[in-house]
């Protein structure tokens, strides 16, 4: 009558527990390595370190901005606005320093001090006012973008060839296997992803501010009702999201020199919201894990590569095909989530 | 009178219901004659609401047979039984409420002229059949602006517009007032004398021995037998429901009181903000709340706790000096509450039984902010087995788990805070009788060792089995206090119907 025994088939239900709770992982991982063999099958030029550097790099900026969406979906809720904040932040940066003089630690203070702020502003108006997640931050991708605009006059914003020590941190690369002609160097850009992955991998498994993330993301009441502030954590995700937007656009605007108001940064959050997705965020909320958002945001870069790369006269329909790949893991993910649900339903549940 | 010699109007042989794991229904037949009063009784889980689905064309039936006018029939979904003239008026009423009455009795049957709606013909017909059940507002009317007792007639008035012959009502006057309530008898007794049937499931004995031509009882997914007209009495039907003694069923043990846990004065809810209540708890007592659904029961405990914060009055606990404004305060305060819909409001449904258990204690374990694993694998370990909570071990998510044992995971994770005060709400709703008795039992230990309770019920047999005291409320105020010795369906019923006699001591 009593609960059974630890250890008797808790093993079992260990194993199966890790297998669903990576499972998303794995499929994704798979997914990326299945793109990367065809690609790499299909071209030679795949394989060059030139272009594994840069697809490295590209990862990791779209990677920092995929984790920020990530927080925010884990709360059940959605971030439109990471296009626009980059590019705000994009062209703020150039022209704080350059047009206007400030030191570099004053322009990247006062940038991370908007992008906290930006971040909490959705976060109240979602909490405090109740507005939906989806209308806030519609405006804010409006917003954010017509200010750009506005405060550079829709002019191109760069640094010239000034500012080299700083872009740096941006366009680095590290010769971790010698510095031989063509070898593999490491995108400096990698480094800032792992810190960030790593710091919010912790943050999310092993602090109780993650747990709280994870339990009001899958049921708020309940997580009310446990005693958790659930508006603060919302709103922590919020900033998280809006901060980590700040950091990659500043990246962005550091690697190519040169921030367009009108267009830079289009389209991010949709890379950034697909990569977390892919990655195993449920858009319902409670679910996600930073490794696989990373992994995603790998997919989503490397596939784009393989459509330049193999199927030069397929660029016009990219946007389609990614669309298609990212609907039918979708599709696959959810067979299989019925699946695992009718077999459970078929054993005896106490 | 129903003729005794014509086949019934709808009956059942041998149906039974398996879930999973779980028997909800077991070999049950019964019949229900032309212009019949049958009234279904038995605890939650005994297998009514299963049965009631199964005869409107919810669910369909792992076994048995179904007959309308003697005929075998077998009904894929819900229209084939409207068809067959069997309408089920859920307990939750399922109104569009942004709709007038006219839309929704002829929702999804809208008469067409040219094609178009023909508004004039159901305005018309709407209002024949509000006149059947004696509902005096325009078919225009906006659904969501009656009260709750006209939306029931409206479902009832769409049921006669199908022309059912044999209406189920699930709990009809749960959440009406008394004065609904009785013009809601009169419109049964009307239907009865027109040769409609009516199922009629209540928890109310008293209506049932007013309205009923025979009872039907189950227990446990079992038919355990039927009572006729005239040997309709509360005892008669009580025992039969229960099976057995119910003083042995509910512990009935005094506790010894100690101090005063709570003393709430002038509290005003947000449901209620006009209706201030004042009373108080001592330690190791077990107060149990009544009235009826919307009398403001659920609200007071979800200010108590501080999830509905209190917009005035005072609330006195040894640490709190005024109401509790989060849970959280009311948690550090020693004050936890078992919510009404554990699956709503107690349970992360996706995470694991470890985790929901560990879910309140995190914060008081917390090591620098990071999660404190061994004391989650400890109240994990201590809980499951102090209430038996029975699972595939500590990583199993909760959705999968059982009713009975979901609330002992709602309840350990309480537990695991060392509770002062300990408020539930419908303690025991969709759990089965043996997780049921684990509960009560556990009240009582609790409440031995010093943890005051508030518990809200709609099941008198609770109220009546595990109170040293009950309060009942009626629209928004503390209607009367009831000692132990004072509580009965009669004195409970006229408080909360607000007939009674005025408050007494609370």
């Amino acid at each position: 009558m009593t609960g059974k025994e630890p250890g008797a088939d808790s093993l079992l239900s260990r194993i199966s527990q890790k297998l669903r709770a990576g499972g998303k992982v794995y499929g994704i991982l798979g997914l990326l390595i299945m793109i990367c063999v065809y690609t790499a099958a299909s071209t030679d030029r795949f394989l060059l370190s030139g272009n594994i550097e840069n697809l490295v790099h590209r990862t990791a900026l779209f990677g920092i901005l995929s984790i920020g969406a990530a927080f925010v979906i884990i709360t059940g809720g959605i971030d439109l606005s990471i296009g626009s904040v980059v590019c705000l932040v994009g062209v703020l940066l150039p022209f704080l320093l350059t047009k206007h003089d400030w030191t570099v630690p004053a322009a990247v203070g006062a940038i991370l001090m908007i992008s906290l702020v930006i971040g909490l502003v959705h976060g109240l108006l979602v909490t405090k006012l109740r507005l939906q997640p989806f209308v806030v931050t519609l405006c804010g991708l409006l917003f954010y973008r017509g200010l750009a605009r506005g405060i550079t006059n829709d002019q191109s914003q760069g640094f010239g060839s000034g500012f080299q020590e700083l872009r740096l941190i941006a366009k680095g690369r590290i010769p971790i296997l010698g510095d031989a002609e063509g070898a593999f160097q490491l995108p400096a850009t990698t480094l800032v992803l792992i810190v960030l992955a790593i710091v919010a991998a912790v943050f999310l498994n092993k602090t109780i501010y993650g747990r709280y993330l994870l339990a009001l993301g899958n049921n708020p009441e309940a997580a009310r009702y446990s005693g958790i502030n659930t508006d603060r954590m919302v709103l922590l995700a919020y900033a998280i999201c809006s901060m980590l937007a700040g950091v990659g656009g500043m990246l962005f605007v550091l690697d190519i020199n040169a921030a367009q108001p009108s267009d830079f940064g289009n389209f991010y959050e949709l890379y950034a919201i697909a990569a977390a997705v892919l990655g195993g965020c449920s858009l319902r909320g409670g679910e996600g894990s930073i490794i696989g958002v990373v992994i995603g945001s790998a997919v989503m870069v490397v596939l784009s590569n393989t459509i330049n790369l193999v199927h030069p006269n397929y660029q016009n329909v990219e946007f389609a095909i990614i669309g298609a790949v990212i609907l039918s893991g979708a599709v696959v993910d959810e067979l299989v989530r019925r699946w695992l649900s009718a077999r459970r339903a078929g054993m005896k549940v106490g | 009178m129903p003729e005794n010699n014509s086949p019934p109007v709808l009956e059942v042989r041998h149906v039974g219901k398996q879930f999973q794991s779980v028997r909800a229904l077991d070999d049950v037949s019964l019949g229900i004659l032309a212009g019949e009063v049958l009234a279904v009784l038995g605890e939650n889980g005994a297998g009514k609401s299963t049965l009631m689905k199964i005869l409107a064309g919810v669910q369909s039936p792992s076994t048995g047979e179904i007959f309308v006018d003697g005929q075998l029939v077998v009904f894929a979904n819900v229209e084939q039984a409207l068809q067959a003239g069997i309408s089920l008026i859920h307990q939750e009423l399922n109104l569009a409420s942004n709709l007038s009455v006219g839309a929704n009795i002829f929702l999804g049957r809208e008469p067409r002229r040219f094609g178009l709606i023909d508004n004039c013909r159901i305005e018309r017909d709407a209002t024949k059949y509000l006149e059947m059940v004696g509902l005096d507002v325009s078919p225009r009317t906006i659904v969501g602006r009656l009260s709750i007792g006209k939306q029931q007639l409206v479902e009832i008035a769409k049921a006669l517009s199908t022309q059912a012959r044999v209406l189920i009502m699930d709990e009809p006057t749960s959440s009406l007032s008394q004065h609904e309530t009785e013009t809601l008898f009169g419109v049964v007794k009307n239907l009865r004398a027109q040769g409609v049937s009516v199922i009629y499931i209540s928890h109310r004995l008293r209506e049932v021995e007013e309205l009923a031509d025979r009872v039907v009882v189950l227990r446990d997914g079992c038919f355990v037998g039927q009572i006729l007209r005239d040997e309709i009495r509360h005892d008669a039907m009580v025992s039969m429901m229960v099976g057995r003694d119910v003083s042995k069923f509910y512990h009935r043990t005094a506790h010894s009181t100690g101090d005063e846990v709570l003393r709430v004065e002038q509290l005003r809810t947000p449901a209620y903000p006009a209706h201030a209540i004042s009373f108080s708890v001592r330690a190791g007592e077990i107060v149990g709340v009544a009235g009826l659904v919307g009398a403001g029961r659920s609200e007071l405990l979800t200010t108590l706790f501080g999830v509905t914060p209190a917009v005035g009055g005072s609330m006195k606990t040894e640490s709190l000096a005024r109401p509790p404004r989060t849970a959280r305060e009311a948690i550090e305060a020693g004050i936890v509450l078992v919510p009404e819909d554990r699956r709503l409001a107690g349970l992360v449904l996706g995470m694991s039984v470890k985790q929901n258990l560990s879910l309140a204690t995190l914060r008081r374990e917390m090591r620098g902010g990071f999660l404190n694993r061994e004391a989650e694998n400890r109240v994990c370990e201590e809980m499951t087995q102090q209430l038996r909570i029975k699972s595939a071990g500590g990583d199993q998510i909760v959705q999968v788990l059982s009713g009975g044992n979901q609330q002992k995971v709602v309840l350990g994770k309480w537990l695991a805070t060392e509770p002062r005060l300990l408020l539930m709400d419908e303690p025991t709703r969709g759990i089965d009788v043996g997780a049921k008795e684990e509960i009560y039992r556990l009240m009582h230990e609790l409440a031995g060792r010093g943890v005051a309770i508030v518990f809200v019920s709609s099941e008198m047999e609770e109220i009546f089995g595990l109170s040293d005291r009950a309060l009942v409320m009626h629209e928004g105020r503390i209607a009367g206090g009831l000692d132990r010795a004072e509580i009965s369906e009669d004195a409970v019923m006229q408080l909360a119907t607000g007939t009674g006699r005025t408050p007494a001591k609370c």
